[in-house]
Order: structure tokens, then C-alpha cells, then sequence
């Protein structure tokens, strides 16, 4: 360990806290990211965390993480640590990787004993040897002992104290970026505002951490992160899943449609229904049904009833409600279905991001069924897209299709808490009476944008019947009329293409004179944002396209890519977005960067894959 | 009910201007017919009413109706009947299925509709096949039944209706044949009026693919030998001239004739529908026209808590107590939040 502090100013950095998935990792590292974020640091944070709950303590498959990147033009967690808080072996082998050149590891040299060591698997007895950690840069703290000094009088008992061990190392980390204790105090303080006795314990645990370190210098240096300048307002931190619950919430209040969810269990997308179930407070009803397709048809049933009516699920959920979208095809009802992708096929990977459900999105139904597609570019986007996949979904009468994924449902940003009149109006097309009075016919079409009208039950006069079977464009009757047929299917076409004029234009960004565009689509934007500033940085001119609206593409999308020589499409597939593309731009050789491990992609190898490209 | 009733409804008032195109001679259209009935008794104005319907010849029915409806996909009428009905509790809606749509593919949307008991009317036409796909056994057929689907017969044995929805704790069951015109429309209006799920069975003729297979029970010949007409609170009868009765047997039922065997009218079950155990309510629904009449009329009727109706509540309650303006004031007084200036 050095003698002395420096430090030293860096416009954003990573850290990482990684231990058991009991030992409160999540919580550490969200005191410290929102302490950060209301110092005027921007954030972006990933917690990765396995498929089981509770795996058995200190082993290798039991580690949970969580990881935060603070400071300026922040887009992404970041691809490597800068600072390792590791709380025991297991944490400390499985996430050494994660870590930068150079960077720091602070763990708990308590539990370096055998039987620890045996269970993370260690050949040997000295982790930092085995590891080849660099011991100037590794600060090993006695955490379980100081844990245990700090709260000897507190009259807890054993099980009670090391709970606190998280808030030790958020003490130790706290003094390391110059996060002033109070702001950490503040936050327990709410936490726990029901448990005077934890918040003191707590409270004491996080400060004798923070005075370790302050007495002991524990540190290489220690870090000013440099602040963003950000639009007035009131923030707060919000990840993926809950800013997709509200920006229903905040349709249903612009629409004038009460919202209704109809849902089921998944991993990663549960959280929406928990925060929909709790909203019941804003007059949602939210209703976990038997199953994926209960969930959908019985929100089928709420929209032909005149409810903003939406379904929650993941990849497997979505195959099983494909019949079911068929029926909103058809019905032409507005629906949202919440599609939070994680790793397949099958049950595959649940807990891992991935971007593989695009083609069953677009295609995954029987027979011509057309349905408007959009995604989520980052944690706060949710709020925006679910807010426009419900706008669309209303005044197009169409089901909507937004895919998250399980990084950026998980993941956290600070955001400003909008106004409502900063989002605009919804406007349903009802059935009218003076339309009744002209014979309205329940598939009569709006001329102009091709929408049905919306005649919701308790309307007098305007009684009618919709359903799967094919109907007749002027009776609305059932018809098996082979034109008919082909008339029909080129109206409901025509109604989804024609969402293309009411959808923002495609903004290519970065260096416009490019003749590179990297082009992604969805939650992989922060990613490919910093790769293409830091290829602009080196001197390699680079534009960004990134997708939000994926059917219909925005007007303006492919005249966009055209001017382009070089068009790379990275994706967490094996080129889906590609061959869509390719499809639409048969003249142009569409490159590709795909990574499909499970894990979002590193910046690093966004702008490797695009060097290549360009040099080959 | 909060719909807007009215005395002066006529079954007409129902019908829609389609032709009716299931089969010359179906069951179907005597139930239809009835439920045009029905609805005008109970007077609820069309365009308050809802009636979903899932895939097969029964499931056409909303197209023939005068008011809202929905003809939707194999099995899933329970589960977006379940969404109407959730979204908008002032509504009255009506659930259209048939043995295979309702008890087979839907069997999963069908026990757990029962189990919330969602105010929802479900009419079961129950014809012991599949006859829009041409001649299938169904979930409702007798082991040994011979299709096109089970040349050499059916190894498997059926569901008893009435015996899965007591399973799943059902409040309401009533049971009537295509044919019984009036115990049908009596029948629908106490499903109607009942709060909860009401589940009516209706044993129906395909004259095409299962021709008689309800004539053990319907055949006039025996009709009132082999069914009995049960009514809360009398005393279950049945017989010509109502000369037979229900006794209790040990813990089982036991047809007997009054005046014999010692057996005199005292001994004779009265019925009542709205006990809420349903020990015997099963076992009436068990009975199936062999060695005891089969079960016609209301044989459960008990008040519980209807689901819609406690979401609905749940939904007030909470929003006046916690009492938020909209979105932006409960992040503000739920959430950390912190001043950018």
C-alpha cells in the first residue's frame, strides 16, 4: 500500500460489487449510484445476477454483481471495472475478469480461510498469488472483523451483523470516490424508516467503513469524478421494467383509457407486473392470470371493452401468446405486448440479455399478420417507447409489440421525472354518433390512415361482433371470398405501413460526412454510442443509426442508409436485424458485428468489429 | 346489476340480422332461441351485454346475437370473457363453448374462471364430440367411443362437467337438455342473476357426428324416469307423476317410490342450492340417468365473492388511501428523488 493519496480527476468510472446473491450487493450499489447521481454524475448501472435465488453461500455459481458507471457521458455500465469490491473468494475469481488493467480490488481478507477457498475452488491457499492479483493496487480489508468490532455493543447477533457487510464496503468505496457519508445516511434512513434499530447499525457500519479508509489511505489514489451538466429538474433513478410500468401509466392518463394488464410470471419481466400490481393505487388493474395466453387474451378482452389493455412477458411467454396476436390482427384492437428478451431458445438463458425474439416478433405468427414493432434503446428510454407503443397501438388499432431486454430492464439510469404536459395527447378514434347515423359498418376504415373505429360496449346503436374469421371489407360479415380475402390483407398491411408517417425520422448521428454508419437497434444504443464516439476520437469517421421503430421503419430510414458505403449492423444475434435489413436494401452489402453470449457487448468489441470492417 | 332494465325487451330485440347457418335440426338453435328468451326476461339492455365465444359450432353464437360480442380463438373465451368483464363490471357477460373448446383446450381458462369466480355466464353445450372438425371424441366422451379419431374406441375416461367445476370450487351449476325449453331459459336467468361464475351445462344433439348420444335421457319414452327437475327448496320428486323421490343412503343418494318400502314423502330430500357445501350438490351433479335421474335445473347456487367486483374495491380502496394525483406525484412521494437546478 502506498504512503500517500493522489488524487485524481477522470471524467467517469466503473465499480463493481460482487458477492454472494444474499449479501446485499444490489442494494450497496444502488446507495452508490444514486448518491452519485444526485451529485451530478450521470449513471448507468447492470446488475447481473444468477438464475437461482439463493445458491449455496460462497460458491462460485452463487456470486452476484453489480455494476455501476458514474461521471461524464456515461451510455453504458462499462465494459470493465476500475474499482473490484469483492466480498468473498468465489466473487473474487469469478469477476477478476471484469476487471480493468491496473484497476483495484478491495475484499474481505477474512474470508480467505481453507474452507472458503475450497469452495470457490482455489489450487491454493493464497488467492493473490494464485490470481496474480497486483498486491499495490489490492486492499485487503479485515471486513468481517471490523464488521464485528463496529457492532460488538449493539447487543445483534451474529446473523444480524454480518448483514451489514455490504454497507462496510459502500463505506470503504464511499470514501474512495468523495461521496459524502450524510447523502448515505439520508438513503438508509428511507430504507429503513420502519427499523430505527437497522438504519443505526447500518448507519454505524457505513461511517466505520468510511473511517477505515479515510485513516488507513487505503488507496492508490483516490477519485474526483467529473459532474454532467444536465437539464433542471427532479430526478430519480429508475431501471427498464418500472419505466415501462409508467410510461403506461402516464398513456392511460393521456389516452383517457383506464389501463388493464393481463399477465404472467417471467424472468425478466415480472417486475413490470409488480409494479403494475402496485399502481392499483393509480386505478390500474393489473391481474397475474393462470397463464402467458390467459394473460393476453384476457387483455384482448379488456380492449374490446375500451381499456388500454397490455401483456407483460419474455421470449417463451411471447410463443405462447402468438395465436392470440393473431386475434388482435384481425379483431384490429389496440394492444401493447411487452416483450423483455433474454437468452433462448427455450427456457435458455433467463436471466441473460439477449436480442433474439425480432424475427418472432415480426414474423411469428400464422398467416399475413402484420404487426407495428418498437424497441427500447436504454433504461429510461422504456418510459418513452411504452408510452408511444401504447400511443400507436390506440390511435392506429393495432397491436403493438415493444422488446425490451433483460439489460435494460434491470439496468438504471437517473431520470427527470417528466411533466404531463410534456407528453401529448392520445386520441382514440371512437365510433361517433353521427357515424351511426350513416350505417357505420365495424370494419368501416378511416380513408385516409386505413384505422377501424373503436366501438366500445355500453355505446348505443353501435352493437357488434369481431373475431378471428376473415370479414367482408364493406359488410364486416363473415367472408371466405377469395378477393375479399386479398383486399383485406392488404388494408391491414396498409394500416401498419401507414404508421410510418406518424413515427419520428430516423436521426443519424455522430460524424454526418461518414461513410460508415454502425447501425443497431434497441438496448444496445449506449453501446454503440460510445463505440462510435471513441472510433470519432481516434480520428475514424463514424455515424450511428440506431432503431427505435422497427415496423414500420421510419420514412426517411432507408434513403438514410443508402448515402452510406458501409453499413454494419451490430445486434446480440446472429444478424436478424441484418437480414431484415438486407431484405429492404437488396443493392447494399449489410456488415455485421454479433455477439451472442448472453451479455451485453463490450464498447471494445463494437469498435474492433467495426475497424475490421472498414480496413478489410 | 347496475344495467338498465327493462321490462318491455322482447327476445327480437336480441337477434341479430344474420342468417343461422349450424346444421338443420341442431340443438344449437333451440339453445339460441331460449337465450333470445332469456335476456328479454331478464331485460338488460343489448348494449350492456357481452357474449364471447371460442372456436366450434356452439361458438358462431355471438354472430347471431343483437349485442357486443367476440368470436375468438380455440379455448381462450373464459380467458377474454375473464378481461371484459375485470375491465368493465357494469357490463353482463356471456361465455359461448362447447365439450372440446371449453373443457379441452380452454380446460386450463375454464377451472381457474370457476376458481376467482368471475361474474361471468358460461354456456357448456355439451354434444360429447367435436363436430366443426368432422367427428372427433371429445373430453366429454364415454370411454370406448368410437370416431374417426378413435377407430377401435376411446381408452380414456371422460370429465363430468359439473364434477370439474365443483373441483374448482364452483358456486353456480345448472344442468338442462336442447329440448327442455323451459328449464333452459329458467336455467340462464339464475345463471344471469347469479354473482359469481355460473356454469350451465346444456346437453346438446349433433345430429350429424353423435345422433342421440343424450336419447337415454331424452327419449320421451322415459324422460321423466331418468331426470329429475330440481328447485331450491322443494322436495326432489321425479317420476310420471312425481311418484319417486331422493333419499339419503348412508352418505349416498338413493332413488326411491314413495309409499313403498317404508319410504313415505318425509324421507324425500328437499333441495337447497345455496348451502355452501357442496357434498351434495356433487353428488346430484353425479347422477347421470342410469341407476339415479339425471340432475336438470339449478343444483348450486351459492353466494361468494366475485372476482371483478374485489378488484374493483381492492383498485378504490387503495387509491383513497394513498391518494395520489397522478403518475408524477406518486414518483415524488414514493421514489428518492433529487433537485437538478
Amino acid at each position: 500500500m502506498l504512503e500517500n493519496t493522489t488524487i485524481k480527476t477522470l471524467p467517469k468510472v466503473v465499480v463493481r460489487f460482487a458477492g454472494d446473491s444474499g449479501d446485499g450487493m444490489q442494494l450497496a450499489g444502488n446507495i452508490f449510484s444514486n448518491v452519485s447521481a444526485a451529485q451530478g454524475n450521470q449513471i448507468s448501472t447492470f446488475p447481473d445476477y444468477p438464475a437461482e435465488i439463493r445458491a449455496p453461500q460462497g460458491s462460485l455459481s452463487g456470486v452476484s454483481g453489480y455494476q455501476v458507471c458514474i461521471g461524464r457521458g456515461v451510455y453504458t455500465p462499462g465494459d470493465k471495472a476500475d474499482v473490484l469490491v469483492a466480498m468473498n473468494p468465489a466473487a473474487l475469481k469469478t469477476n477478476i475478469s471484469h476487471l480493468k488493467q491496473g484497476g483495484i480490488i478491495i475484499c474481505d481478507s477474512d474470508t480467505f480461510r481453507p474452507a472458503d477457498l475450497r469452495k470457490a475452488e482455489y489450487a491454493t491457499d493464497d488467492p493473490v498469488t494464485e490470481l496474480k492479483l497486483d498486491e499495490d493496487r489490492t486492499l485487503l480489508v479485515p471486513m468481517t472483523s471490523l464488521l464485528k468490532e463496529t457492532l460488538a455493543d449493539s447487543g445483534m447477533d451474529q446473523k444480524a451483523i454480518m448483514k451489514s457487510k455490504n454497507m462496510l464496503a459502500l463505506g470503504i468505496v464511499c470514501w474512495l470516490f468523495d461521496r459524502p457519508v450524510e447523502s448515505v445516511l439520508r438513503k438508509l434512513q428511507a430504507k429503513f424508516a420502519k427499523k430505527p434499530g437497522v438504519y443505526e447499525a447500518n448507519a454505524k457500519v457505513v461511517q466505520a467503513g468510511w473511517d477505515y479508509a479515510h485513516n488507513t489511505h487505503a488507496s492508490i489514489s483516490s477519485y474526483r469524478i467529473e459532474t454532467a451538466p444536465t437539464r433542471k429538474g427532479t430526478y430519480t433513478d429508475v431501471n427498464g421494467n418500472t419505466a415501462t410500468a409508467w410510461g403506461l401509466i402516464m398513456a392511460s392518463q393521456k389516452s383517457g383509457r383506464p389501463l388493464y394488464l393481463g399477465s404472467y410470471p417471467i424472468t425478466p419481466a415480472t417486475d413490470i407486473l409488480h409494479e403494475l400490481a402496485k399502481r392499483k393505487d393509480l386505478g390500474v388493474k393489473a391481474c397475474q392470470m393462470e397463464d402467458e395466453i390467459a394473460g393476453i387474451c384476457s387483455a384482448i378482452g379488456a380492449s374490446y371493452a375500451g381499456h388500454l389493455a397490455v401483456t407483460s412477458t419474455s421470449g417463451p411467454g411471447l410463443a405462447l401468446k402468438g395465436e392470440a396476436m393473431g386475434l388482435a390482427v384481425m379483431a384490429e384492437l389496440p394492444l401493447v405486448i411487452i416483450d423483455v428478451q433474454r437468452g433462448g431458445p427455450s427456457t435458455g438463458l433467463p436471466t441473460k440479455t439477449e436480442q433474439t425474439d425480432l424475427m418472432q416478433a415480426l414474423y411469428g405468427r400464422n398467416g399475413e399478420s402484420p404487426i407495428c414493432v418498437v424497441a427500447a434503446a436504454s433504461p429510461t428510454d422504456c418510459f418513452t417507447m411504452a408510452f408511444e407503443a401504447a400511443r400507436i397501438a390506440i390511435e392506429h388499432m393495432t397491436p403493438v409489440i415493444l422488446l425490451s431486454d433483460a439489460f435494460i430492464a434491470n439496468g438504471s439510469s437517473a431520470w427527470r421525472i417528466p411533466e404531463a404536459d410534456e407528453y401529448p395527447e392520445i386520441k382514440p378514434q371512437f365510433v361517433t354518433p353521427e357515424m351511426l347515423e350513416k350505417g357505420w359498418k365495424p370494419y368501416q376504415r378511416n380513408a385516409e390512415n386505413w384505422v377501424r373505429y373503436w366501438a366500445v360496449p355500453g355505446m348505443e346503436g353501435a352493437m357488434h361482433r369481431v373475431g378471428g374469421l376473415e370479414k367482408d371489407f364493406e359488410t364486416s360479415v363473415i367472408s371466405t371470398d377469395g378477393a375479399n380475402h386479398a383486399r383485406m390483407v392488404e388494408a391491414r398491411r396498409q394500416k401498419v405501413a401507414h404508421i410510418a408517417t406518424d413515427i419520428p425520422a430516423l436521426e443519424i448521428q455522430g460524424c454526418k460526412d461518414a461513410d460508415t454508419v454502425l447501425v443497431g437497434w434497441g438496448g444496445t444504443y449506449g453501446h454503440l454510442y460510445t463505440a462510435m464516439e471513441q472510433l470519432n476520437e481516434e480520428g475514424r469517421k463514424v455515424a450511428l443509426a440506431q432503431f427505435c421503430y422497427i415496423n414500420p421503419l421510419p420514412a426517411n430510414a432507408l434513403e438514410e442508409l443508402r448515402r452510406f458505403k458501409r453499413i454494419i449492423v451490430a445486434e446480440l444475434n446472429t444478424g436478424m436485424f441484418a437480414d431484415y435489413l438486407q431484405s429492404k436494401l437488396p443493392e447494399k452489402e449489410i456488415l455485421r458485428i454479433n455477439k451472442i453470449e448472453g451479455q451485453p457487448f463490450m464498447v471494445s468489441e463494437i469498435t474492433e468489429g467495426v475497424i475490421k470492417h472498414m480496413e478489410a | 346489476m347496475n344495467q338498465t332494465e327493462c321490462a318491455a325487451r322482447k327476445a327480437a330485440d336480441y337477434k341479430s340480422d344474420q342468417n343461422v347457418r349450424w346444421c338443420p335440426g341442431c340443438g344449437d338453435h333451440a339453445i339460441l332461441n331460449v337465450l333470445h328468451k332469456a335476456m328479454a326476461e331478464l331485460g338488460t339492455d343489448p348494449k350492456d351485454i357481452v357474449v364471447v365465444s371460442g372456436i366450434g359450432c356452439s361458438s358462431r353464437l355471438p354472430y347471431y346475437m343483437n349485442t357486443y360480442g367476440m368470436h375468438t380463438i380455440h379455448g381462450r373465451a373464459a380467458a377474454i370473457a375473464t378481461g371484459v368483464k375485470t375491465s368493465r363490471p357494469e357490463l353482463t357477460v356471456w361465455q359461448i363453448s362447447g365439450d372440446g373448446d371449453g373443457l379441452a383446450i380452454g380446460g386450463n381458462h375454464f377451472i381457474h374462471a370457476v376458481r376467482r369466480n368471475v361474474d361471468i355466464n358460461m354456456l357448456l353445450f355439451n354434444n360429447k364430440i367435436y363436430g366443426l372438425t368432422k367427428g372427433q371424441y371429445s373430453p366429454t366422451s364415454a370411454r370406448g367411443t368410437v370416431t374417426k379419431s378413435s377407430p377401435y374406441g376411446t381408452t380414456e375416461d371422460p370429465f363430468v362437467p359439473a364434477e370439474l367445476c365443483f373441483g374448482a370450487r364452483g358456486t353456480f351449476f345448472a344442468r338442462s337438455i336442447d329440448v327442455e325449453l323451459a328449464t333452459s331459459q329458467e336455467v340462464m336467468v339464475a345463471a344471469a342473476r347469479h354473482k359469481g361464475t355460473s356454469v350451465v351445462e346444456i346437453l346438446q344433439n349433433c345430429m350429424i357426428f353423435n345422433n342421440g348420444i343424450h336419447n337415454h335421457v331424452t327419449d320421451r319414452e322415459f324422460r321423466q324416469d331418468r331426470t329429475i327437475h330440481l328447485r331450491d327448496g322443494e322436495k326432489m320428486l321425479f317420476g310420471k307423476n312425481n311418484e319417486k323421490g331422493l333419499v339419503q343412503d348412508g352418505f349416498l343418494l338413493k332413488a326411491v317410490t314413495v309409499g313403498e318400502d317404508g319410504y313415505t314423502i318425509d324421507d324425500v330430500l328437499v333441495h337447497d342450492a345455496h348451502c355452501e357445501s357442496n357434498f351434495l350438490h356433487q353428488q346430484l351433479a353425479m347422477m347421470d340417468g342410469y341407476s339415479l335421474p339425471l340432475a336438470l335445473g339449478v343444483i348450486r347456487d351459492y353466494d361468494a365473492l366475485s372476482y371483478e367486483t374485489e378488484v374493483a374495491a381492492q383498485v378504490e380502496e387503495v387509491k383513497a388511501k394513498k391518494g395520489f394525483t397522478d403518475l408524477r406525484d406518486m414518483i415524488l412521494k414514493t421514489c428518492e428523488t433529487w433537485e437538478v437546478k
